[in-house]
């Protein structure tokens, strides 16, 4: 592979402060899918909130757009050890989301079109570290990552924002995902290399 | 390899199920992708060799040809590898009669 200079694409070198362990940097943004990518149409998206005690809050497309926006600007770890630095997203804060919502729950099982799951604690969806965003670089959101709309979760590896996002399912326990059943973390914090079940 | 932007066609997104051959030699005797599954979704009888197999993933995730469920999902840890079958009924393996 040539040897490039680092300022040739006004890209800026690898800022080694902010690549967690075991992560090297890509400037793409690579697709991963584990199966067929949903066609969901904005018209025929919904986004469910489920409480441990059935109550259902929703937002159609209309709803979710209305909401007090954010145009967060994260690093991106993905557990296949690529980084991505400063993409800039918009969306609504989980905050906003779940702030009328009542629930003793401590857990979040979030659902996606096409059957997807993964969980989290939903302490790690409060307090401004987690956004259902709709747009990237300032377009829409595109099908091949997770359009019309996803999970950003930035703070934990990137199989925990789930593409597609159908529903957040508020539980008292911890339900593993798609991948955390299937030997991945059940956290996976970057910053502690916690990629597999027992790392 | 990545997706093109402009769409996703299938050819692109995933593979025979001859691509679980390798990886799964690495756990058991005999060739997985000769055997049949039977998918827990549907009830679908095809052979393992026949499922798709989406692996630009963080694992290996095979899906019924039928139904698109997922009938088998492996990952590779450094020092494990797990293999998630819930999605199949069973194997069946073909073996020399006596
Ligand atoms: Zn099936």
């Amino acid at each position: 592979m040539p040897i490039v200079s680092r300022g040739f694409h006004g890209r800026r070198p690898t800022d080694d402060r902010k690549l967690p362990p075991g992560q090297f940097e890509t400037f793409d943004f690579p697709v991963l899918s584990a199966g067929p990518t949903p066609r969901v149409a904005q018209e025929d998206w919904e986004l469910d909130v489920t409480t441990e005690d059935g109550a259902r809050h929703s937002w159609d497309w209309a709803a979710f757009t209305a909401l007090p926006m954010e145009t967060p600007t994260v690093d991106l770890h993905c557990v296949t050890r690529w980084s991505k630095f400063g993409t800039e997203w918009q969306g609504v804060s989980l905050d906003v989301l779940l702030g009328d919502v009542e629930t003793a729950a401590e857990f979040a099982l979030v659902h996606a079109y096409g059957g997807y799951t993964t969980n989290l604690p939903l302490e790690d969806l409060l307090d401004g570290q987690a956004w259902i965003v709709h747009r990237y670089d300032g377009e829409d959101l595109a099908p091949e990552h997770g359009g019309p709309a996803r999970l950003l979760v930035p703070h934990l590896y990137l199989w925990k924002s789930a593409k597609w996002v159908r529903r957040i399912e508020l539980r008292l326990d911890d339900e593993p995902g798609f991948w955390e059943s299937a030997g991945y973390h059940d956290y996976g914090d970057p910053w502690r290399e916690q990629r597999y079940q027992g790392d | 390899m990545t997706i093109p932007a402009d769409g996703s066609p299938a050819e692109y997104a995933y593979m025979d199920g001859n691509a679980l051959a390798g990886p799964l030699s690495e756990v058991f005797a005999v060739d997985v992708t000769t055997a049949t599954s039977r998918c827990a979704h549907c009830g679908r009888t095809e052979p393992v060799a026949a499922l798709r197999v989406y692996a630009h993933a963080p694992g290996l995730v095979a899906r019924c040809e039928g139904c698109d469920e997922v009938v088998l999902r492996m990952v590779r840890g450094t020092q494990t590898l797990w293999l998630d079958l819930r999605g199949a009924v069973a194997l069946a393996f073909p073996m020399d009669g006596a």
